[in-house]
Parts: C-alpha cells; structure tokens; sequence
C-alpha cells in the first residue's frame, strides 16, 4: 500500500467509527427524546428517574433488553426469525455512510508510526464515510432492502398479528417508495448529477431546493413518514389492531434492533430532507463554508446537525399530533394523489426548465431557480386547494353519504309494510 | 475509481459484526426456560386458533405488481433527469421523448384506476 491509500483508510476508518458511534448514541437518546415530547405535549414529565432529568435512561434500557429473556415462538421458522432483526438492522445503519455531515475539511499530514508505515494526506477531506458517486442511488436501492427484514419477520413469526403487521408494512412502504422514487427526479433535473456532494454544491450555488421544488418537498416528506411507519402512517403496527404488529413476538435484543433500525430510519429521513432540500452543510448567504477552513467546517456541521435534528423533531411532533390514517386511506394517498402528483410535477418542472433555457433565454441558474419557485408556489396552492378536499383521501362519513344516502336514510329501503320499527 | 467503495465495504462489515454481536450476547446472557405457554404465539391471552399459514388478500399481491411497474418507471426516468441537464443541446428531443413515456404510462395507470386496482374496500 502507497501511503496516500494508507492515509484514505486512516481516516475512512476514523470516520467510520465516529459516524457509526454517532448514529447509535444518537438513537439511543432519540428514545429518552421522543418519550420527553411525548410527555411534554401530554402535560406529563416523561422518564426522570434514571441520571439526570433521565438521560441515563436509554442506557438501562439498553442493558435491560440484552439481559431479558429471549423467546421462541413454538412454530416460527428459527432461522428467518433470527435473520428477520438483522436484515433490518443492516441496511437502516449503513445508510448514514454517503450523507455527508460537514463542508469538506483542508487536512494534510504526513508521518510515519512505527511499524505501520507512512501516512500521507493531502487536500480537501470529504466529511461523509463513502464519498461514492452514485450516493443518491445507494440511499435509494439499500432503504428499500429494510423491507424483507419486516417482511421476514412477519412471516416467519408464525402468528396472526404479525403475519398482519409485516403484510401491511410491506404493501404500505413499497407504494411509497414509489412516489418517493418519482419525487425525487426533479431534485435530479436540477442538481444534473446523483452524488450529493454536487447536489449540496448546486444548492449553495442557487437556492435550497425546497423553494424551486416545494412539492418536491413535500411528497418526499410525506412518503418519508410512511417508509419509517411512523404516525400517522403507523398502520403496520398499530397497538389498538395488531398489539405491536410485525415484531409482536420479539423479545430482548431482537426486539431492541427493530427499534434501532426504526430510529435509525428516522435520522436518514431527517439528514435526507435537510441533505435534498435544505442546502444540506450549507451556511445560508455565504460561500466561504466551502473553503476547507476547519471553523467553517464546524460551523457548517453545527447547520447540519441543526437542519437534520429540525426534521427529527418534526416526525416526533406530527406523531403526537395526528391520528393515524385508515388502511384504504393510506393506500389512495399513496397511489391516488402523491404518484400522480409527482409525475405531473416531473414533466411541468422539465418543460419549465426547457422554456426557461430555450424559449425565454435565461442562462443564470440563480434566475432558473427563483422562476421555479414561482412555477412550485401557484403549483402547490392549487393542489392543496383544488385537488385534496376529500375527493381522494375521505373520511369514512362523507364516503358513506355519497355511496348510500338513501340506504341511510331509511335503512329498510321503504318497504315498511308488515315491520314495526323499533321506537 | 473504486477507491470510495472500500469504506462502504468496511462499513457494511462493521455493522454486520454488530448485529451478530448483538444477537450473539442476546442469546448467550438469555436465561429462563420454554414452557409450552410461552412459546405459544400470542394472541391476546386466548387460546391459539389455529396456524398463521393462511391465505391472505389478494390486494396484497397486486400492489406488489404495480410497485415492480412504477418502479421501474422511476429507475428509467433517474438517467434521463441527469442526462437532460448534460445535453442541453437536445433537451427539446428528451423532454418530447418523456412526454411520450408519461403519457403511455398514464394510459396505464387510468387503466389500473378504473379496474378498481387502488381500491380496498
């Protein structure tokens, strides 16, 4: 090995650790976290028995569900419903592995230790694990694998709940990954490349996407709740239907990891939405961020942490907020209003693009980016004002009145000869 | 070239060894034993009825058909969003070009619709 690959690995292993200790810890505490918020906007104080105020909380949780008993259900496959947790365990915590967390850091070093050699670094520091050139696309393909370890578990539990859970959860996140797929082409027909780092550099250049691409923004962020099974799309394991759905029958360890991998999920979706349309390490207004001076890389981390732990919040929020969607409801949202909305949004966003370059001759993508603004703001007023009164996703009163008004009316269909009606 | 695969493949080592490492010290500081109560699936403290090997809603099959179509649709429309900022030079060819897709995918879907394939109730 030459010593500048010696030097990559250096820090690829350092970064590595670091991100992956981060990830859990921050896990860990996402679970005193969502207790707390939960506790707050229900009047209550949440967990403070456990350290201070109960941030030791997750530790003796953790330790507590590696010290419990670990059960079997008598007829479950042994092998898949062991399998089942890391299968969805693996993919949710390899995705922080291509999101980068800061600006690109300057850092040269060059010394050598001992018996190991020389190590040689020279240059701009990606802050991200893996700065691969396809990163949009891994996070797409390996997301979408955390659907067989629900799935395996449903089945391979052997019982009725969970069978139910895993069979909900896999029909709900592969229809949402649908109109996530969709949603995020126009981020691409702007960014003109998949590895994020060109797609942060594009925002910093322009403006953040959630301007130019509201509706973007908002299919993305919705289909996001549901690929997590997060409230209000929690139907995979809703307690009041299915006890606790696909991992009714885990105990100790296996159920923790299920729990990781949800939590973990929710930081993707989060540092994803403040990675795709919020400028992701980008420091509002300026430009020196991308120098490579290490206060900016820490200040431009901080923006991250901040926008990333912004989103978290906010899923924490809406899951305390609103009640949870019906099965059917669910399903014409995904399939009836987000993928057509997102198709129309592709082709209304590439035509406004081709006008602007072609027709109108606008060369400066700072001009491009706020005449899309203009495009996505009157295209998300009319769909949120025309398109979504309860024409697709209804509630069940209005569906029934407009199905059997008659039938309600006058339940007998006025054959009223020869019946009494109870009074 | 491949250089920035190498953490990744470190990465998903790491976090392999984790998972059997938590699942290894799980099962070896696990104790108590297995009553035929216990290992009996739950449902809700009653007896158990029956098995869970059954026969489930077709729906469920047929969402999983559309998701293979559309999503495909996506997995053909991510190079042509990156291509149509690269060749601005064509970029009337690739936008006629999508509208022909969309526009034979959208028969599709109004097809799908009508058929009642959205429908679960």
């Amino acid at each position: 090995m030459n010593p500048e690959l010696k030097g990559y690995m250096l820090l690829s292993v350092i970064k590595m650790l670091v991100v992956f200790t981060v990830v859990l810890v921050g896990v860990a505490l996402l679970t005193l976290l969502e207790r707390k918020v939960s506790a707050w906007m229900q009047n209550r104080r949440g967990p403070n028995r456990v350290g201070w105020g109960g941030l030791l909380q997750p530790a003796a949780d953790g330790l507590k569900n590696i010290l419990k008993e670990e059960t079997f259900p008598a007829e479950a496959n042994r092998l898949l419903f062991l399998l089942a947790p890391a299968m969805s365990f693996i993919p949710a915590l390899m995705l922080s592995a291509v999101i980068p967390f800061a600006a690109p850091l300057r850092l040269d070093f060059d010394f050598t230790a001992g018996p190991l050699g020389r190590f040689v670094h020279h240059g701009l520091m990606p802050m991200v694990v893996a700065d691969v050139p396809v990163g949009f696309l891994f996070v797409l393909a390996i997301s979408s694998m955390g659907v067989y370890g629900i799935a395996l578990a449903g089945w391979a539990s052997n019982s009725k709940y969970s069978l139910l859970g895993g069979l909900r959860a896999t029909a709900q996140m592969i229809s949402y990954e649908v109109a996530m797929g969709m949603s995020l082409i126009p981020v691409l027909l702007l960014s003109g490349n998949v590895s994020f780092s060109s797609i942060i550099l594009e925002q910093s250049r322009t403006l953040w996407f959630v301007l130019p691409l509201f509706l973007s923004f908002f299919i993305f962020l919705v289909s996001g709740f549901a690929e997590t099974n997060r409230l209000p799309f929690d139907l995979p394991e809703a307690e009041s239907e299915l006890i606790a759905g696909y991992h009714s029958e885990y105990s100790a360890m296996k159920f923790s990891m299920f729990f990781i991998a949800e939590y973990a999920n929710v930081v993707t979706v989060s540092a994803m939405v403040a990675t795709l349309f919020f400028g992701g390490w980008d420091v509002p207004f300026t430009r020196a961020d991308e120098s490579g001076v290490w206060y900016w890389v820490i200040l431009s981390h901080l923006m991250f942490f901040a926008k990333t732990f912004f989103w978290i919040f906010f899923i924490m929020w809406i899951r305390w907020t609103l009640p949870r969607f019906r099965y059917d409801q669910l399903m014409a949202l995904g399939w009836k209003f987000l993928l057509p909305v997102a198709l129309a949004y592709i082709m209304v966003i590439s035509g406004a693009i081709y006008a602007l370059e072609h027709l109108a001759g606008v060369t400066s993508p700072l001009t491009r980016a706020m005449a899309l603004t203009v495009v996505s703001l009157v295209l998300g007023i009319l769909v949120f004002r025309v398109l979504d009164r309860g024409v697709i996703v209804s509630g069940s009163q209005p569906r029934r009145q407009r199905l059997e008004p008659d039938l309600l009316r006058n339940p007998l269909g006025g054959r009223t000869d020869g019946v009494r009606v109870a009074s | 070239m491949t250089q920035p695969y190498i953490p990744i493949l470190l990465l998903i080592a790491f976090v392999i060894a984790n998972a059997i490492l938590m699942l290894g010290l799980s099962q070896v500081l696990s104790y108590g034993e297995r009553t035929a109560v216990k290992t009996a699936p739950y449902e809700s403290g009653m007896p158990v009825l029956g098995d869970a090997r059954e026969r489930f809603s077709v729906k469920f099959y047929l969402v999983a058909l559309l998701f293979i179509i559309f999503d495909i649709e996506a997995v053909f429309m991510i190079p042509w969003a990156v291509a149509f900022r690269q060749l601005t030079d064509i970029s009337g060819l690739l936008l006629i070009e999508m509208l022909v897709f969309v526009v034979i995918l959208a028969v599709g879907y109004i097809y799908v619709w009508k058929r009642g394939a959205f429908e679960w109730d």
